[in-house]
């Protein structure tokens, strides 16, 4: 095993509670209708090419990403589009959607749907950009940045390395530490694929060695992968940030206000090289994906392999209910995950996983007075000053803010996670950046 | 159907708070309170609960009825600033002094800027500098340590402290070997153990070293501020103690004498008054060794650590200003 990695500057350790990570990936049985928004993907929403009562099948394309920054949407389900309509979604708005009324289970001609692993790739750069395209493929990680805009390296740029993102430092979240143990030769042709599309020859899957079973087993399959390497990361937070991660398993710093490939990198998440195995080799468009249900009260932690769409209270029922004292629903981890207001929505592309707080673990304690003691500083993995960010952006000093460098924050919420005096300093920096974003773009 | 709770995230907390960080500032402080009653007895108990009940009447009242604010007297910051002004001061203190000194403590230096982490300077020292300019003669009356169960402890004998012998020898014109040939003067493991003349809290360097490790490793200060000070006077005292041994001590004196590890460890380190990036940390923490030494080397005063601190407060936010933590992204890459 390599020596342990990690990134320099700040981070936490929150308390793992992995509930799940001992968990197979179980199917979960299909929905009897999915709710489909169409701004899945980050981006522009997707444009819908269906109408109410039009039939559709597994896999069929039935909203298209038209800007250049965008995703296709296929349907999950076969059956019948109920109506296109508004829907609630886990923002919190409600949002344009597709509904779909579930009947059998057809699938597209073309798409495997086995279990066989098809090791050999034959499709070549480009074709394998119009496939991860066409699939409708995001980031999976949470951030459903559409993959296919990442693998086209910009003019005078070069990639030299893949960082495939296995390091899942939100705590509870497991999905794709059970999908790197159980899916891990897929992953490994998938991430083959998207080297050949970059045309690197170096990638390296970083895995904190909390999930020594993933380390252990995607080192021994990587062997016959020639340019794959695995990197165990210390544990630490927020060790998967893009900028985090980049800095641990290759200690290049993607500097401020640019992407990675700046530095030469592209970072991808495991969900999503197994995502790009199944489109280039299969023909299986973006349709599924694994989600991890958890909690301290759920009665089964689990990580189901969900259709998208599926309304999230099948998932939790699917979990032996929910529980009573739920004062909480998180879509995402607790560090970084957003809170839902109903469970009323359905899994999307960037569903992780789905916490249930218990109500006493739901509440936050009173905000005191700020006693300087710096450990927001201390733990800030973008070396800023949270507490001079949040007291500027709550006095309204948006350009000392800005100069502060306010737009760096990527709010991983260490800094309140740590605070002593239990301030909301993220939901201000937060507030101070959306002001400073609208600031900086009204200058253009 | 329930209502769920919305909030931005973090959802989780680590479960930090001021009140823990303050007991452990208080723990911390244990073993030299212990060190304290064994050599002062009676006397160093009598003045660390005057102190410490005073500067919690003074918060209580200040907080109920001036601000009338929310009452936070149980966060233990008054009790951490009742400790801290207690170990500043002789242990043979009339306790009538000691209650002004708690006023000052508590009323001017921290409630008149709004309470705790908005006060400029260190609240203790404050309130023991205002004692020590107000009553120079009980402030310097050092009782002499006694241990415990040498019998006869009621008695009040005064001596001069290690460092008022060297100013005072200093000043007479005599050379080192006669100042430490004194008779007064303790020896070295008097000095290291604490069985000398001083404040309170002051004497006994190895208790205040155990408490600092027990902070270093509860992350409750950072080692660099009490290192760089203590270093910075070590360097500077020992430099010219190799230029002129006869007229300059060696530097190890120092160290072990006065104030400077109750002040180097749990007065320049208070979270409140001190900067908040490590560059600027170590800024402070030099500037303070420098003006401590230059204080004992040449000032009017025996100790100079209490003004060399307040002095460093006050450059606090310009220090803040200046020195930024190292951020991502802004280094050259390879």
């Amino acid at each position: 095993m390599n020596a342990l990695k990690t990134f320099k500057i700040g981070g936490v350790h929150p308390e793992e509670n992995k509930l799940s990570e001992h968990v197979a990936i179980q199917s979960l049985p299909l929905p009897k209708q999915v709710i489909l928004p169409l701004g899945q993907n980050l981006g522009a929403p997707s444009k819908p090419i269906v109408k109410k009562g039009d039939l559709v099948k597994v896999g069929q394309l039935i909203a298209k990403g038209e800007s250049f920054i965008s995703a296709n949407l296929h349907s999950p389900v076969s059956g019948k589009v109920l109506k296109l309509d508004d829907a609630m979604d886990a923002s919190g708005y409600r949002r344009p959607a597709i509904f779909i009324d579930v009947e059998d289970d057809v699938w597209e001609e073309g798409i495997d749907k086995s279990d066989s692993i098809v090791r050999e790739i034959t499709a070549g750069k480009q074709e394998i950009i119009e496939k991860i395209k066409a699939a409708g493929i995001v980031g999976l990680g949470g951030a459903t940045f559409p993959t296919h805009v990442k693998l086209m390296i910009p003019d005078g740029k070069k990639a030299e390395y893949l960082i495939i993102n296995g390091v899942e430092c939100e705590p509870y979240l497991t999905s794709d530490h059970r999908l790197m143990l159980e899916k891990g030769e897929e992953m490994l042709i998938g991430i083959q694929i998207l080297m050949k599309a970059m045309q690197v020859d170096k990638a390296i899957i970083g895995i904190e060695n909390n999930k020594p079973d993933a380390i252990n087993h995607l080192t021994e399959l990587s062997k016959n992968y020639a340019g794959i390497n695995v990197q165990p990361l210390k544990v630490k937070y927020p060790q998967g940030g893009e900028k985090q991660l980049i800095k641990a398993t290759v200690n290049r710093e993607v500097p401020s206000g640019k992407l990675p490939i700046e530095v030469g990198c592209v970072v991808s998440n495991v969900g999503t090289a197994f995502a790009v195995y199944e489109a280039v080799q299969k023909n299986k468009p973006l349709i599924d994906r694994i989600v991890t249900i958890t909690g301290k009260a759920v009665k089964k932690p689990s990580n189901f392999k969900v259709r998208i769409g599926t309304p999230l209270l099948q998932l939790i029922e699917a979990a032996d209910g929910l529980p009573e004292n739920t004062g909480k629903v998180i879509n995402g981890g607790p560090m970084m995950g957003k809170s839902l207001s109903t469970v009323d929505v359905p899994i999307v592309k960037g569903s992780s996983g789905i916490l249930l707080m218990k109500q006493e673990e739901s509440h936050r304690d009173t905000p005191k007075v700020c006693i300087r003691c710096s450990k927001c500083t201390v733990v800030c993995p973008m070396g800023l000053e949270p507490f001079l960010l949040s007291k500027s952006a709550k006095l309204g000093k948006f350009d000392k803010a800005e100069n502060e460098r306010i737009m760096d924050c990527i709010e991983c919420g260490s800094c309140q996670f740590t605070c002593p005096s239990n301030l909301p300093l993220l939901d201000f920096i937060r507030l101070g950046k959306n002001k400073v974003g609208q600031i900086i773009r009204s200058r253009k | 159907m329930s209502q769920f709770t919305i909030s931005g995230s973090p959802h989780v907390h680590g479960d930090d708070s001021v009140k823990k960080i303050m007991y452990t500032v208080v723990l911390a402080m244990v073993p030299a309170m212990l060190v304290s009653v064994y050599f002062f007895g009676f006397d160093a108990i009598r003045v660390l609960l005057v102190s410490v009940i005073s500067c919690l009447f003074f918060e209580w009242i200040i907080q109920k009825y001036l601000i009338k604010g929310p009452l936070t007297i149980n966060d233990g910051s008054a009790v951490v600033a009742g400790i801290l002004l207690a170990f500043n001061i002789p242990a043979g203190i009339p306790w009538w002094i000691v209650v002004i000194g708690s006023l000052v403590t508590i009323g001017i230096a921290k409630m008149s800027f709004g309470g705790l982490g908005k006060n400029p300077f260190n609240p203790a020292l404050v309130g023991r500098v205002f004692m020590l300019i107000s009553f120079p003669v009980q402030m310097t009356s050092w009782p002499v340590a006694r241990p415990l169960f040498a019998g006869g402890f009621t008695d009040a004998i005064t001596g001069p402290t290690a460092l008022g012998i060297l100013k005072e020898g200093v000043g007479a014109g005599k050379t080192i070997d006669q100042i430490l040939a004194d008779p007064a003067m303790p020896s070295y493991i008097d000095r290291l153990a604490g069985n000398m003349s001083g404040s309170l809290g002051e004497i006994s360097a190895i208790a205040l070293i155990l408490g600092g490790l027990f902070m270093v490793w509860r992350k409750v200060i950072d080692w660099q501020i009490p290192v760089t000070i203590i270093l910075t006077v070590f360097v500077v005292a020992g430099v010219f103690h190799l230029i002129d041994p006869q007229h300059y001590i060696d530097p190890t004196f120092h160290l072990f004498t006065g104030g400077l590890m109750l002040g180097a460890i749990y007065m320049a380190t208070d979270m409140v008054s001190s900067p908040m990036n490590m560059n600027g940390k170590i800024v402070y923490a030099v500037g303070i060794g420098l003006i401590t030494i230059i204080i004992r080397l040449w000032g009017a005063y025996p100790e100079g650590i209490s003004f060399a601190i307040l002095i460093m407060n006050a450059f606090t936010p310009l220090i803040n200003n200046s020195f930024k933590p190292k951020r991502f992204g802004l280094v050259t890459k390879k």
